[in-house]
């Protein structure tokens, strides 16, 4: 038998995973000399308790969708993709192409070409650390992180010498043409009566990710295409036996992860900035791992997990301005909840696991 | 380019090298024995900000220099508990390592200095000074050897030449010691070591203190020595740099130096440089920030030779019969 | 034997060792005596405790409750320091060695006298040599051991428990990985190690070798220690009946073969592996419907490799002809997929780690392989619900047990994991069937049904070829024997009118009477073999 019920693994273990790094990122507070009874309640007050608020946390949570996909989809084949950051760097750039080369009639349009754009830019990025695993057997988790340093640098080089405006200063794309403008959820929502989301950036954008996790779900455990990229994270020896081609899987994988990750740029670039600016990603790409971690690799998982970041990257926000908090406390808790629910796992499943095998003696 | 140029690239080199060396001995220590670090980054920031933190507070370089590597050690404590006692996902634990390091150190550094996430500048005192060596001015004057005595081999910090000692000092250590053998044997086949009575975990652990005691000098060296003070993400993926500069080295100490004099040359022409302009062909400066990144990934791709690393890095031991 | 031991007190005694595993309980309340100077044998089946007891003894587990005694004294042992200690060294199944050292560094590794290692290498450097004098041991000290052949790093093993002057020797299987000439020669060592006064408990679960070279027996049955004899007063029916709880049939009740046409052609097929190493040198063969042929050999002469090629999962060269269509070695075409489509079906040698997705459900798992089948579709997706009832059909045929689809594979016994492998193949009625080591790691009970389902498809007219390391699984199932030696087929035997003897020289790659001693001839050629593959790694 299993040593433990599915429900607890799926749920109790990043619970309680989450519960430690809560305690210790509470330490850190305390150790800065700030409550953190008062930071969480000023958190929750600046990302939760307003329309606006709501509006920012959102916001955040389409990137770390998107990212956090990304990752998962990688982690299902057993690949660590820890590229997602220069994925959407690239697809930011893809993003940009698409919607200053092009003259849109309509948003609608924009944004699945934007989306195709940001897509085929992200995975054309994870292309060759793909290619690589396969054929000559490097090590995608450096790869993926050597790309990324060279995605800053490409990106650096484009909007510097290339894609800046003619006498502009700082390295950054022309503003978009107004027609490929993305309906924030103030357009949506908003009423002359009720005003809502009064000047948060979340836009359109979200109801994509939300349609990419239901995708996603498809894709895993629905096509046989899932089927084999599942069964070669499992075992890549038992997937060379049944035909599945380990080559195709890694790449193919990596194409999705990387179009993924590309897709956030949707977000940041075409929804919020409306031009291309450097640092469009703000280490969004790396919270995909933590969001995708403690989602469990599944859709669900992820999107609840990105709304969780969501509201800590908000809450961040609203402590820097507020405290004398930094917006880094937010790399501190990411950081924690990538060390609970994924390297220190065990720590939390074997006792667990314990407690479950006497519970099941004891009842036997 | 005149000979006095070149020198001065060469000094710079060595410079530059010096914590990348330190990094790459600290992770041929780890993976040698089987645990793979991507956290040497991590570990190097933390150890730059406490290094150049405690130096601003104290004006010792020395106390400064023992609570950088304290704290890099704490770091390799965490990795080894993640990775060794409950046998963790290593790069996931190296991951969340850098970020913690990044994290923590601004947060600190605000909270303690309030200068926006940087230390105070060190005044002399907090910092590594450079040693002349004997007889560099006397042998100055005497062509060729004369300058490249007195100017690339004097005159750098203490903890260049450690780093150069170092090299030999982790050759004889790996192959001429029961500790070396048993380390190397420890991540070639953690289950030889087991069935012969000696501790994997142990072992293990003593290879993760020794790589954080490394990652330390190199933190302290880049904040103390290279620079003046802490800077917010002042390695700047040194760490990943030496990484590569491992796996080109084919965890070998003295294939070691080379790759780490290579990607610090290239490192010094990227400073020195801006675009090099090579007879109307204009390489700009992007690409030589990119190009150590861009060397790695055609060293990984296997078409400068195959590097083949220790056969059980990145697996936890779990006992099998 | 210790000079302070009572002359009559056993050098082993072990008393109510008992030890878990989560739920599986490995040894239940075990007690056993073994006298010094005498070689004790432990038999039963896989699965049954015996490698989980001595792993105990060599403090390498740690037993919940129990004793343990050497040479009279009350000794704990809970690592395997303080077995090295107590005198006890052991021979895993899986060799212990680091491969990229030399076999001195490998001796003296964990027994290193100081800290340097110079003295210590000069220091076994001379032990070693007296060692390979003393009892037949001789092994270069300076080669590395990836380049010896398994019988030179199983010498390796034991001249590291005899450099830490153990006096106890446990060996688990240790003749799993040899060609019968090294076996003897093993044993051999052992009964000269015997004769200076050693003690060994050899693990195994082959009844001729217990029969042929030890004192007494236990035998073992799921955790249990059923019972312990001297050899001399028992036999291999009696020790089976122990080892299953009830009278075993050995051999396979079928009629005679009725071959049909070529169904599987075979011509001068290589292979040359990604270190350069020539696995296959040209393989001839052929399998007619209604017939199993057998591959016999010691493991890692290139039946892998051919069952890898034949299942569409590494590239070779030559021809390979399926009801007389050639089929594409490398390139497309040569994969899985394809052959799955020609009726070649494929129960791997290793059913944890290519047969089965051990995370996956039973249902998801009879689908793997076939999941690109259109039946198993419906528009863009798996048709799940159809594969569940297909997966629910084929258990309940092949007895799995439990019979829940829903399970993962990794819940299942190692019996019941290869039932499903065999459903999944066989019920896909396939021209012909490639199975490596069906029963390697099954119970007795299954062992019996798995055979006889490979018999029922051969009298369906079907082609079968098998290859397996068990001699005489070869012998109850094969219509015709074929002998695999580095890479080639040294000769093709019909059952009827050969022996273990025969088969055995052909297995270690001699084809005709030597002219000197047999030992060194199969030396020569195992010798051979490696070099050929040492010298392109």
């Amino acid at each position: 038998m299993d040593r433990m019920p599915n429900w607890a693994d799926a749920v109790l273990v990043p619970l309680i995973s989450l519960l430690l790094a809560a305690i210790l990122s509470a330490g850190v507070i305390l150790a800065i000399g700030e409550s953190p009874v008062d930071a969480f309640s000023l958190m929750v007050e600046g990302a939760l308790m307003r329309s606006a608020g709501w509006g920012y946390t959102l916001y955040y949570a389409t990137n770390f969708i998107f990212t956090g996909l990304a990752v998962s989809v990688a982690f299902h084949a057993r690949l660590f993709n820890i590229g997602g950051e220069g994925q959407a760097m690239l697809g930011g750039l893809g993003v940009a192409l698409v919607c200053l080369y092009i003259p849109w009639p309509h948003w609608s349009l924009a944004i699945v070409a934007g989306a195709v754009g940001a897509a085929l830019f992200g995975a054309l990025w994870a292309l060759v650390p793909a290619y690589l695993q396969a054929k000559r057997g490097s090590h995608i988790v450096i790869t993926t992180i050597m790309f990324n340093f060279i995605a800053a640098a490409l990106l650096n080089y484009v909007l510097v010498n290339l894609l800046r405006p003619v006498g502009a200063m700082d390295p950054a794309t022309a503003r978009f043409p107004d027609a490929v403008h993305l309906p924030t959820f103030q357009d949506m929502f908003s009423t002359a009566a009720t005003p809502l989301f009064r000047g948060a950036p979340a836009n359109v954008s979200f109801f994509l990710a939300l349609l990419a996790c239901g995708l996603v779900w498809l894709l895993i455990w629905r096509t046989r295409l899932g089927y084999e990229i599942r069964a070669f994270g499992h075992s890549d020896s038992a997937a060379r036996y049944a035909g599945i081609s380990p080559v195709r899987i890694t790449v193919v994988t990596m194409l999705i992860s990387g179009g993924l990750a590309g897709m956030m740029a949707v977000n940041t670039t075409m929804g919020e900035a409306e031009r291309l600016v450097m640092n469009a990603t703000e280490g969004a790409g790396f919270i995909g791992i933590a969001v995708a971690l403690m989602g469990r690799n599944h859709p669900i998982g992820v999107l609840l997990a990105a709304i969780l970041f969501g509201f800590l990257y908000q809450g961040g926000a609203e402590l820097a301005l507020w405290t004398n908090i930094p917006r880094e406390l937010i790399v501190v808790i990411q950081a924690l909840v990538i060390l609970f629910t994924g390297a220190l796992d065990n720590m939390v499943r074997m006792p667990l696991e314990r407690a479950f095998l006497a519970g099941r003696k004891r009842r036997a | 380019m005149d000979f006095l140029t070149l020198l001065q690239v060469l000094d710079s080199t060595v410079r530059l090298a010096t914590p990348l060396l330190l990094a790459c001995l600290a992770g041929l220590f780890s993976e040698r024995a089987g645990i793979f670090d991507i956290g040497l980054e991590g570990k190097m920031l933390a150890s730059a900000f406490f290094a150049a933190a405690t130096a601003a507070l104290t004006g010792s370089v020395w106390l400064g220099l023992l609570a950088g590597i304290a704290s890099s050690m704490v770091l390799s404590a965490i990795h080894g508990l993640a990775s060794i006692t409950f046998r963790g996902n290593q790069l996931i634990s190296g991951v969340a390592i850098n970020f913690l390091a990044a994290g923590m150190t601004v947060l600190i550094a605000q909270d303690w200095f309030a200068q926006g996430g940087r230390t105070p500048s060190l005044m002399s005192g907090g910092r590594f000074e450079d040693i002349t060596l004997p007889l560099a001015g006397t042998l100055a004057p005497v062509p060729i050897i004369g300058p490249i005595y007195a100017e690339l081999i004097s005159g750098h910090s203490i903890l260049v030449y450690v780093a150069f000692l170092c090299v030999p000092a982790t050759w004889w250590v790996l192959f001429r010691t029961r500790f070396g053998l048993r380390l190397r044997a420890v991540g070639e086949a953690p289950e030889a070591v087991d069935t012969a009575g000696v501790s994997v975990i142990g072992l293990r652990f003593a290879a993760v203190g020794i790589c954080g005691l490394l990652c330390g000098l190199a933190g302290a060296y880049l904040a103390t020595g290279l620079q003046a003070g802490f800077v917010k993400d002042m390695t700047a993926g040194r760490g990943y740099i030496a990484l590569a500069a491992l796996i080109f080295a084919k965890w070998r100490p003295w294939y070691a130096l080379w790759a780490c004099l290579l990607f610090g040359l290239l490192q010094a022409v990227a400073l020195r440089y801006q675009n090099i302009d090579l007879g109307g062909i204009v390489i700009p400066v992007q690409f030589m920030d990119a190009l150590p990144y861009i060397l790695t990934v055609v060293i990984l791709a296997g078409f400068v030779g195959k590097a083949i690393p220790p056969r059980a890095g990145g697996e936890p031991y779990v006992k099998e019969r | 034997m210790s000079p302070h031991s009572p002359a009559d007190a056993p050098a082993i005694e072990l008393k109510g060792i008992s030890k878990a595993f989560g739920p599986v309980q490995a040894n239940k309340d075990i007690s056993m005596r073994v006298m010094p100077g005498t070689i004790h044998g432990i038999i039963g089946e896989n699965g049954a405790g015996k490698s989980t007891l001595m792993s105990i003894l060599y403090g390498f587990y740690k037993a919940d409750a129990g004793e343990v005694f050497i040479s009279g004294k009350k000794t704990e042992i809970p690592d395997s320091q303080a077995a090295i200690r107590a005198g006890i060294g052991m021979v895993f199944q899986h060799f212990k060695l680091v491969q990229n050292f030399t076999v001195l560094e490998n001796v003296i590794l964990g027994a290193e006298d100081g800290g340097l290692l110079r003295p210590s290498l000069a220091k076994a450097r001379g032990v070693l040599k007296q060692l390979a004098a003393e009892y037949e041991l001789s092994v270069d000290p300076d080669t590395q051991v990836q380049h010896l052949s398994v019988g030179h790093q199983q010498r390796v093993e034991i001249l590291k428990a005899l450099y830490r002057e153990a006096d106890i020797l446990i060996l688990d299987e240790p003749t799993g990985v040899l060609t019968p000439a090294e076996a003897d020669h093993l044993f051999r060592i052992l009964d000269n190690l015997r004769a200076e006064g050693k003690t060994i408990i050899l693990i195994t679960h082959k009844l001729r070798e217990i029969m042929e070279i030890t004192d007494t027996v236990s035998v073992m049955r799921r955790g249990e220690m059923t019972a312990t004899v001297k050899t001399a007063e028992t036999s291999p029916e009696q020790l089976a009946e122990l080892m299953v709880g009830r009278k075993v049939l050995l051999r396979v009740d079928k009629t005679p073969a009725k071959p049909g046409a070529k169904v599987l052609e075979v011509e001068n097929l290589r292979l040359v592996d990604d270190k350069g190493v020539e696995r296959l040198r040209g393989i001839d063969l052929e399998v007619r419907a209604g017939e199993i042929l057998g591959i016999a050999g010691v493991a890692g002469n290139g039946q892998s490799e051919l069952l890898e090629v034949l299942g569409g999962y590494a590239t070779a060269t030559g021809t390979v002809r399926v009801n007389g269509a050639a089929m594409p070695l490398s390139g497309p075409g040569s994969d899985g997929q394809s052959r799955r489509a020609c009726g070649i079906a494929h129960v791997p040698e290793d059913r944890q780690h290519e047969g089965l997705i051990m995370p996956y459900t039973a249902w998801e798992n009879t689908a793997f392989g076939y999941h690109r089948d259109p039946a198993l579709q419906k528009g863009l997706l798996m048709d799940n619900a159809a594969i569940r009832a297909d997966a629910a059909a084929k258990m309940d045929r092949f007895d799995v047990r439990p019979p829940d689809p829903t399970l993962a594979a990794r819940n299942f016994s190692g019996g019941n994991q290869q039932k499903i492998v065999l459903a999944r193949e066989i019920e896909r009625n396939p021209d012909i069937l490639l199975v490596g080591q069906p029963t390697r790691g099954v119970d007795i009970g299954a062992i019996e049904f798995i055979h006889q389902q490979i018999v029922r498809l051969r009298d369906a007219g079907k082609a079968i070829l098998l290859v397996s390391v068990e001699l005489d699984e070869i012998f109850s199932l094969s219509d015709r024997i074929a002998v695999m030696f580095d890479g080639r087929i040294m000769g093709v035997r019909d059952p009827a009118e050969t022996d273990q003897t025969e088969l055995g020289l052909l297995m270690a790659g001699i084809t005709e009477k030597p002219d000197r001693p047999l030992i060194d001839a199969v030396d020569a050629k195992l010798d051979a073999k490696e070099a050929r593959e040492a010298g392109h790694g």
